[in-house]
């Protein structure tokens, strides 16, 4: 057996990919819960109604999605220019941090600035931390040929530990009992409830705005142009006029933006303040998102509530049968290279040699 | 009509028999019911132009590909196909035109790879040496065993390819265009090696597309054209425009270069050095001045600083000295600012630099000028991209899958029309009736079909004509000859002075491009 | 924090048997990533892969084997995860960071899920009885260390003989530096390069069981803690080379073990920016060696039959 080309890209195949990986990776938990002991039906029963299944499921859904679709939205236009930001992670942690400290009671006051000044420059703040951490790996690429991989990767260690610095020290809530948490934000910075009663909150919005808006950026702008052309072929792209140091940076720049934005909106709008375990690995998630949605943006917002879907549904059903929650953690890696294998057959097809 | 080669009975023995050898990838026929014979100790020289099936052939010889149908024998025995280790184990060797060495690895072990069996305890190292050595002895061909093959020029490299099949006692040794990467003297030297070869009983074929060098090398000539096998004759009854004939299929009208005014410098570079830094060759004080209208030939062997001349040439490189101007104006490295400044740039590989394959037609085709005049306020005019894209695809005869095709699937020849399009009409960038200021082409022509090749260089003059200034760089002599109003020669990274195209002999270049200061005094 | 107190570590026999200690995983893991590397696949499951590897030996043991079975367990979950890595990369030629990504993700949670499986409500994670130190021997700072360490000592020697003496070894190099002319040999690339991904994964699963069954004694969430990206960058700062990953692996633990000495000495800084040391100094080590790196030329660049 082996693999022969396709003249062009087969459209079935690119259209039908994400369900293929999908169905495939629902039999693959099928096994797993199987060899838990749980009834299978009312497994995903539960997974399907703790996901989708009520308004309360959906509210929860789309909260989990909201941080996920940023974090996407941060993988997908890195990797397009082929810059592999591993380092979501910590750049989110980081935007959190950024936004407190910005927008934070600290010792009962915080920046005398009313919060209509004082709530853009949080999320100013927030981006630009995630930029500026991500810039430097950036950096380290193109100046020295060092891969961003293992410098974005080792970076989410040291700034989770920095975080916690912060939070045994300067930042921590004197008020708070138990685990360590920062002070919290103003009360008037908090993003607003989208549904009332539920958690989901307007930073759903903004991931969602920042979705079309980067949808547009790539298709339609030179920026996305020039993007592209980094991601796709440097070497030429250096040749016809792009200007590839600049693109990768401008790339950096809003990839590592939008994750520390991730934190940042998960500390308005869901948490108050940041805790150490803030993000169930929202970073590596986003990665995970990006690729199923084939780097597109719009499919961004659709990978991100189904994966969010999947967490939450998880969670739910956790608490019904006894299948443990790490489920959802093995459904995430399995979809990722079902559709990494279902995409290549959009490609290239089979031959008997 | 073709001089048919004799069916000799009892005459000598052959060796190496196809027959009926077809093979198709896709909708293209790449050989089609190709049958050859090959005696002992014969040279046979498989002729014809680029895409006529020639490398496939062997491909499939040697074990690379599979035949769709077919039969090779060898020595007697059928040959088990797709399979390189049977091949060699038939006494089959390739010395192929893109060398598969290692760079980071030594001489002895770019030639020992695969020659002991593979779960050995241990490998015998010395006794390979000397069996090296000897071999390489018994057949003049030099080497330093732990030298790595990284540091090695074109014409060493070869030479441990060579030695690759010979350490392995072929008895039959293939060579797919060799003489492409060497200067007249070192393929002088080849022929002479493979004199010797034949000498110790082996049998060689021989595929080029130069007819002088398969006159001269070969005992027979098979013609391959469109995949068929259209001729076999004796070299010694062969003659050049008959050979010509048989591989294009028609009369190939030359390009008839014009007559017209010089102006001035259009591009000068002055005192040039760029360093070597490990990923490309080096300039040593190089100075030229390009005019308008007139066409200027770099010749020399592919390696000695042409891609490096290229790129400072194309402002994507900044040289450690010396300055580079254009229409006067002292110019840095900047890509976007020397297209603004109408220089049209063909770059050596099409495929990796020229284009980027996952992008559109319409996409490549403004690729240079994506930014002005094709975007504005950094929205790209889509509308106006396709408009031009489509004129450009028309006009340069470009064919394949539609403007939103990948460029991927583009043939080598419709990838250099395009990009040919795009160099000449500067993306409208500077009006309609636009003709470059300066033409950088690097190997414009390389791995094209003759009809392509006509077709790139009548552009090319027909540019000068209206007043470009024209840099032409190639290894294939015949061409810069063949176009150039004056001709300069790179070696080592040194560029001789350029001087009118008829001061220059073939045997005066040659010694340049090997390096040789000595000039010859007669004419 | 005076240089008496500097040199008091220095001299204290127990330093130096955390140096060995910690650079044993290092050792095997890095070990694990040059091979793939050098046949051309970057392999970024290894962080998975040891999490895999650090189960399922304990499990095994756990479950009654002897301990040099649950070695060979964890082998083993590290060679199927290598299969897997391998099929995907380099029969399908899909990129390689991706799958390796997807790797990591996989193994950790298919281990994390088996983990919960077993043990639905288990608070503290429950033990088995590690490897235990090689008390036999009289020289002092080796004998306090366990089998393993002795094991990860053994093989840089051999790894090396392997690679540089042996046709395998040549193969292996030639198809991370050019796989047409390993092709051209008649030696089958997908073959070659699953075999060394698979056997380098299996090294990786095996740095994840000196974790659960020597240095300590019992599965933990999070418990490779980001060993694995350091492994793959002290790859680079070896140069790919066996007996500089060792050298490598000795460096880092060096500072890794002062680290944590420094930690309990010197009051007043926080013990966080002790644990940052060791991943700054991985990034400065790759900073250093990044220009100098000769990558084996085909890594990472996918190889299909018949497509020159």
């Amino acid at each position: 057996m082996r693999l022969e080309a396709r003249a062009a890209p087969s459209r079935a195949a690119v259209i039908l990919a994400p369900f293929v990986a999908v169905l495939f990776t629902l039999a693959v938990a099928m096994l797993l819960v199987a060899w838990a002991g749980a009834p299978i039906g009312e497994t995903y029963a539960l997974l399907f109604d703790g996901a989708f299944g009520s308004r309360f499921a959906w509210s929860e859904t789309l909260t989990r999605g909201t941080p996920l679709i940023l974090t996407g939205l941060s993988a997908a236009i890195a990797f397009r220019a082929r810059l592999w930001n591993i380092g979501a992670e910590g750049q989110l942690y980081a935007g959190a941090l950024a936004a407190v400290a910005v927008g934070g009671l600290h010792g009962g006051t915080g920046f005398d600035l009313p919060a209509s000044v004082l709530f853009p420059l949080m999320l100013a703040a927030a981006a630009l931390v995630g930029a500026l951490l991500l810039l430097v790996p950036t950096f380290l690429r193109t100046r020295f040929g060092v891969d961003e991989v293992v410098t974005t990767l080792l970076l989410n260690f040291i700034v989770l530990l920095f975080v916690s610095m912060m939070l045994d020290g300067p930042m921590k809530d004197p008020t708070a009992l138990g685990w360590p948490q920062s002070v919290s934000l103003r009360d008037d910075l908090q993003l607003d409830k989208l549904v009332p009663r539920t958690r989901v909150h307007t930073g759903l919005v903004y991931a969602v705005v920042l979705a079309a808006v980067l949808a547009f950026v790539v298709r339609a702008t030179t920026l996305g142009f020039e993007t592209r052309a980094v991601g796709a072929n440097a070497r030429a792209a250096a040749f016809l006029g792009v200007p590839v140091t600049r693109t990768m940076a401008i790339v950096a720049v809003i990839s590592g933006g939008l994750a520390g934005l991730a934190g940042a909106i998960e500390v308005a709008g869901r948490t108050g303040y940041v805790t150490l375990d803030m993000s169930p690995g929202y970073g590596y998630t986003g990665i995970v998102i990006a690729m199923l949605a084939g780097l597109h943006p719009l499919g961004v917002v659709a990978a991100g509530i189904f994966v969010a879907g999947v967490l939450v549904g998880a969670d739910s059903m956790s608490r019904g049968v006894a299948v443990p929650t790490y489920i959802a953690d093995v459904i995430v890696a399995v979809s990722l290279i079902s559709m990494l294998v279902a995409m290549l057959f959009a490609r290239y097809r089979l031959r008997a040699t | 009509m073709t001089a048919a080669r004799p069916a000799a009975p009892g005459g000598p023995e052959v060796v190496l028999r196809l027959a009926g050898i077809t093979k198709r990838f896709g909708d293209v026929v790449a050989n089609d019911n190709v049958s050859l014979h090959l005696a002992r100790g014969e040279v046979l020289a498989l002729l014809g132009e680029n895409g006529a099936g020639k490398s496939t052939l062997v491909s499939i010889l040697f074990g690379h590909y599979l035949a769709d149908s077919g039969v090779i024998t060898a020595f007697g025995r059928t040959l088990p196909p797709g399979d390189p280790a049977a091949a060699l184990a038939a006494g089959i060797g390739m010395v192929h035109q893109h060398f598969t060495l290692a760079d980071n690895l030594s001489v002895q072990d770019n030639i020992v790879l695969g020659t002991e069996p593979l779960w050995a305890l241990r490998s015998h190292r010395s006794r390979a040496r000397s069996k090296l050595m000897a071999t390489a002895e018994r057949f003049g061909l030099h080497v330093e065993p732990d030298a790595r093959v990284g540091t090695l020029s074109v014409g060493e490299r070869q030479r441990v390819e060579i030695l690759k099949a010979l350490y392995r006692d072929v008895r039959i040794l293939i060579l797919d265009e060799p003489t492409s990467v060497l200067t007249p003297q070192e393929a002088a030297a080849l022929f002479a090696t493979l004199a010797r070869l034949v000498g110790e009983g082996l049998s060689i074929i021989f595929i080029s597309h130069k007819l002088n060098e398969v006159l001269r090398v070969s005992d027979c000539i098979a013609v391959l054209r469109a995949g068929k096998v259209v001729a076999t004759l004796d070299s010694a009854r062969a003659e050049p425009a008959q050979l010509a004939e048989l591989m294009v299929g028609r009369t190939i009208r030359k390009p008839v270069p014009r007559d017209h005014r010089r102006g001035d410098t259009v591009c000068a570079i002055s005192r040039v050095s760029v360093r070597d830094d490990g990923e490309r060759a080096s300039l040593d004080d190089v100075s030229l001045a390009v005019r308008e209208g007139e066409i200027v030939g770099i010749a020399g062997v592919s390696g000695n600083g042409q891609q490096t001349l290229a790129e400072v040439l194309s402002g994507l490189l900044q040289p450690d000295a010396g300055t580079v101007s254009l229409a006067g104006r002292v110019m840095r490295a900047d890509a976007r600012a020397w297209i603004n400044a109408a220089v049209a740039r063909i770059p050596e590989d099409r495929h990796a630099v020229g284009v980027i394959g996952d992008f559109a037609v319409w996409e490549n085709a403004i690729a240079e000028h994506y930014a002005k005049p094709f975007s504005s306020a950094g929205v790209l005019r889509r509308s106006a991209a396709r408009r031009y894209a489509r004129a450009l695809a028309d006009r340069f005869d470009v064919r394949g899958g539609g403007l939103d095709a990948a460029v991927r699937s583009l043939s080598g020849g419709n990838v250099q029309k395009l990009i040919l399009g795009r160099a000449l009409t500067g993306g409208y960038a500077h009006g309609d009736d636009f003709t470059p200021a300066l033409i950088v082409a690097n190997q414009p022509t390389w791995g094209l079909d003759v009809g392509a090749v006509a077709y790139v260089h009548q552009r090319l003059l027909d540019a000068s004509a209206r007043g470009a200034a024209v840099l032409l760089i190639s290894d294939d002599l015949d061409e810069v000859l063949a176009l150039s109003d004056r001709v300069a020669v790179m070696h080592a990274g040194r560029l001789t002075p350029a001087r009118a195209t008829a001061e220059w002999t073939r045997a005066h270049i040659g010694l340049e491009m090997a390096g040789s200061s000595a000039v010859p005094h007669a004419a | 924090m005076s240089a008496a107190d500097v040199l008091a570590i220095f001299s204290n026999a127990d330093f130096w048997s955390a140096v060995l200690r910690i650079a044993t995983p290092l050792i095997f893991g890095t070990l694990g990533a040059l091979i793939c590397e050098r046949a051309g696949v970057l392999n970024l499951g290894i962080e998975g892969i040891m999490v895999a590897g650090a189960f399922a030996g304990w499990l095994a043991v756990y479950d009654g084997a002897n301990l040099w079975i649950g070695v060979a367990a964890a082998a083993l979950a590290g060679a199927v995860f290598g299969l897997l890595h391998a099929f995907l990369t380099v029969s399908l030629a899909l990129s390689q960071h991706v799958s390796g990504l997807g790797m990591t993700l996989l193994a950790t949670s298919v281990s994390y899920y088996a983990y919960r499986v077993f043990f639905p409500n288990v608070s503290s994670p429950p033990t088995v009885k590690p490897f235990a130190e090689l008390s036999a021997i009289p020289i002092p700072i080796l004998a306090s260390q366990t089998p393993l360490t002795w094991l990860a000592l053994a093989i840089v020697p051999v790894i090396a003989w392997i690679l540089y003496r042996t046709p395998l070894g040549l193969a292996l190099r030639m198809v991370g530096e050019n796989p047409a002319a390993v092709e051209g040999q008649g030696i089958d690339v997908v073959r070659l390069r699953t075999g060394a991904v698979t056997a380098g994964s299996a090294l990786m699963g095996v740095a994840g069981a000196f974790l659960t069954l020597s240095a300590f004694n019992a599965f933990y969430f999070n418990m490779v803690n980001g060993r694995g990206w350091i492994c793959i960058a002290l790859v680079v700062f070896a140069g790919w080379r066996p007996w500089k990953a060792l050298g490598g692996a000795l460096l880092f633990a060096f500072f890794d073990a002062l680290q944590l000495r420094l930690q309990q000495q010197a009051g007043g800084i926080p013990y966080q920016l002790y644990l940052m040391a060791p991943y700054v100094l991985s990034i400065v080590a790759l900073v250093i060696v990044a220009r100098r790196a000769t990558y084996p030329q085909a890594l990472m660049k996918p190889w299909r039959k018949g497509e020159r």
